[in-house]
């Protein structure tokens, strides 16, 4: 996983509640095993029904081409726990979301990917959604994950909290199957364990068969 | 120290803790999917890491497989190629598959209760957020990524932050043909869809113990839709018949010393939750959604709302949802003409659910221009509705009866509705555009559905059947 230190990049309003999977990600999108993750972000919000492309979408306006950091309100990412939500943002550059709060898959999937979810305090959540409208994709913002600080136009450096095991994940982009191999020995002993105390638990067979 | 339910399962479960303070959860029985698992395999394969426990773990063909009869990988072209990668993938790891011509084939969280992969007290994961459906069980399970899949096919554990409790208590007696299905949709509308982020939700209380296995699994079935993180019931004596004699389960000695474990597997009586719930089911008319996310939600008899009612932050959505769902404020929901009505999903297309719809249909007729479909949850419930004549109640009607599948849940085997077509679901998810482009959907049980097929419009299935329709 790549690790995620500090990204600096066009902040992108999309203040809307509730964004859900199947707006991030329609499963019309997903029709080939490697669909194009680019295209298919937000798909359906970017064209008209002609097909052309909708100018008045976010991200199809020239400012907001070359997204870094997405900014969006309420629930981000529920339903459907396809990861290709997140494999999308970042085929689109976008490597952080600033939420007011996430689903939890959808979180969890961020995490997985190097992409950082962000969830600022109330105040300041409403003061940076402020200041990234203000501005309006002409200077970028840097988010430091490393400071736990959001710093950009129109105002003071913005502290966010995140749980320190998140945070380490992904300044350190660590393998996460990996990090979990690291307790091998303790996966095989509770296999024993649970093969002589719940050994129904250990075999799954088909009694038709064996 | 008294515990839940929730925290007996997961602390018997705890394998280690890793150095960010995430648990390593222990899955059971992991059942995977062909529209994620492909891609787990290819990442696996590319870190030369071996599937751990081949042996635990079961692959299923549902979201891509055509529902027409005589179907094979390529009645859905797009399907094709998701099919041959999980075959591929299923076997080069040794995982027993359940393929699209297999008489068990259907969907996952149909499937893997029905052939006895699913024990009460055991872990389950599954790359499908509606994993928690097994939960009617007293399985505890979790929806996750791919990314997370491809961590439990090499390591058999989930890694977790512990959730937080959570309690709903269900009282009272339903009513005639109201059903799991409207309990959960009030729950819901009563909670929000984020209602119950971050917790496992125990549902508890008299009309969960009146409910029948497959309405326990309806109910759970759509706890994330309240953001629920799993939810599950604490298995009884109805559970562990209707578990015995699976082919998976276990049998003989196995299966009694199972069963006096799994008599264990209730929470304490003085057990702490950080929050709870209450509802009482007794005066619960038939529910239907009346927007664009699970919570916007009438009974019945109810009137489209007005957004000017609503609080502000609530109030843009309401607006909005009207505006694609093409509905104005006052109009009462029952009469609202409709396109088409599909019944089925993991949400409601077991057996009970079928036979259900079925009584009302029987020996009435969809209406003029209405396209309805059955799709059955599995191939083995397709078989064992044949047998009690179910298909010919519904093809008689003029309903479609197709082959099991995930189908217009999602439509991801091309399943859809047309532009502006209305919908009336018996599904999970009423998000624009997801029955389809434009498709107005309309969540409801499989009663409501079958009498809206039958109007032609948007119906209470109690009028229906009373004659007063």
């Amino acid at each position: 996983m790549q690790p995620f230190t500090s990204h600096t990049g066009i902040a992108v309003p999309l203040l809307e509640d509730e964004i859900n999977t199947d707006q991030i990600a329609p499963v019309q999108s997903m029709r080939a095993l490697k669909p194009d993750y680019k295209a298919l972000l937000f798909m359906r919000a970017r064209r008209r029904d002609d097909g052309s492309e909708d100018p008045d979408f976010v991200l199809n306006r020239p400012r907001f081409r070359n997204p870094g950091i997405l900014v969006t309100g309420h629930n981000f990412g529920a339903g459907s726990s396809r990861e290709a939500a997140v494999w999308g943002m970042l085929a689109n550059g976008i490597r952080v979301i600033v939420a007011r709060s996430f689903a939890d898959i959808y979180r969890e999937n961020c995490l997985q990917n190097g992409l950082l979810p962000v969830v600022l305090a109330a105040a300041d959540a409403q003061a940076f959604e402020a200041r990234v409208l203000a501005v309006n994709g002409v200077a970028p913002f840097t988010v430091d994950l490393v400071a736990q600080r959001i710093g950009g136009p129109g105002g003071p450096d913005m502290i966010f909290e995140i749980p320190a095991p998140d945070r380490m994940r992904l300044i350190e982009g660590l393998d996460d199957i990996g990090f979990s191999l690291k307790h091998t020995d303790a996966i095989a002993n509770w296999e024993r364990r649970s093969a002589a105390e719940q050994p129904w638990l250990q075999t799954a067979r088909d009694h038709r068969t064996s | 120290m008294p515990k839940t339910l929730f925290e007996k399962i997961w602390d018997a479960h705890v394998v280690a803790q890793r150095a960010d303070g995430r648990e390593l959860i222990y899955i059971d029985r992991h059942v995977l999917h062909e529209l994620h698992a492909p891609h787990a395999f290819e990442q696996l394969e590319k870190q030369h890491r071996a599937v751990r426990r081949p042996d635990l773990t079961f692959s299923m063909q549902d979201h891509t497989v055509a529902t027409k009869p005589g179907r094979n990988d390529e009645t859905n072209p797009s399907g094709a190629a998701f099919l041959k990668a999980m075959r591929d993938g299923s076997r080069r790891n040794g995982i027993r598959l359940f393929d699209i011509d297999d008489p068990e084939q259907g969907i996952c969280h149909v499937v893997a209760p029905e052939v006895g992969i699913v024990l009460p007290g055991a872990t389950h994961a599954v790359p499908d957020s509606h994993a928690s459906t097994v939960g009617g069980l007293g399985a505890l399970a979790f929806g996750c990524g791919t990314s997370e899949l491809a961590h439990i096919l090499a390591t058999q554990v989930m890694a977790l932050k512990r959730p937080t409790r959570m309690r709903v208590r269900l009282d009272g007696r339903f009513g005639a043909h109201v059903s799991a299905k409207d309990v959960a949709l009030r729950l819901i509308a009563e909670l929000g869809v984020a209602g119950a982020r971050g917790s496992v939700v125990e549902y508890s209380g008299s009309a969960v113990r009146a409910m029948a296995i497959e309405q326990r699994m309806t109910l759970c079935n759509l706890n994330i839709e309240m953001g629920g993180r799993s939810g599950l019931i604490a298995p009884d004596d109805a559970a562990f018949g209707w578990i015995a004699g699976r082919p998976f389960a276990p049998r003989d000695a196995m299966w009694e010393r199972a069963l006096a474990q799994w008599r264990t597997l209730a929470s304490d009586d003085d057990a702490e939750f950080d929050r709870e719930h209450v509802l009482d089911c007794s005066d619960l008319e038939p529910q239907i959604t009346w927007g664009t996310d699970p919570s916007q939600v009438l009974g019945i008899s109810g009137r489209v709302p007005d957004p000017t009612a609503f609080d502000a932050s609530r109030r843009a959505a309401a607006e909005n949802a009207l505006a694609y769902m093409g509905l104005r404020p006052g109009t009462p929901l029952a009469g609202v003409p409709v396109d088409r009505v599909f019944i089925g999903s993991c949400t409601n297309s077991r057996l009970p659910d079928l036979k259900a719809a079925a009584e009302v249909v029987r020996g009435r007729c969809v209406a003029p221009g209405v396209i309805a479909m059955v799709v059955p949850g599995s191939t083995t419930v397709k078989r064992e509705a044949e047998a009690a004549g179910l298909d010919r109640v519904f093809r008689d009607a003029g309903f479609f009866w197709g082959e099991s599948g995930c189908s217009m849940c999602a439509g991801g085997n091309g399943d859809r509705g047309k532009p502006g077509e209305r919908c009336v679901s018996t599904t999970n998810r009423n998000f624009e555009h997801r029955q389809g482009p434009k498709v107005r959907t309309h969540l409801a049980s499989p009663e409501t559905a079958a009498a809206t097929a039958l109007l032609g419009r948007i119906a209470d299935v109690r009028e229906v059947l009373s004659g007063n329709a």
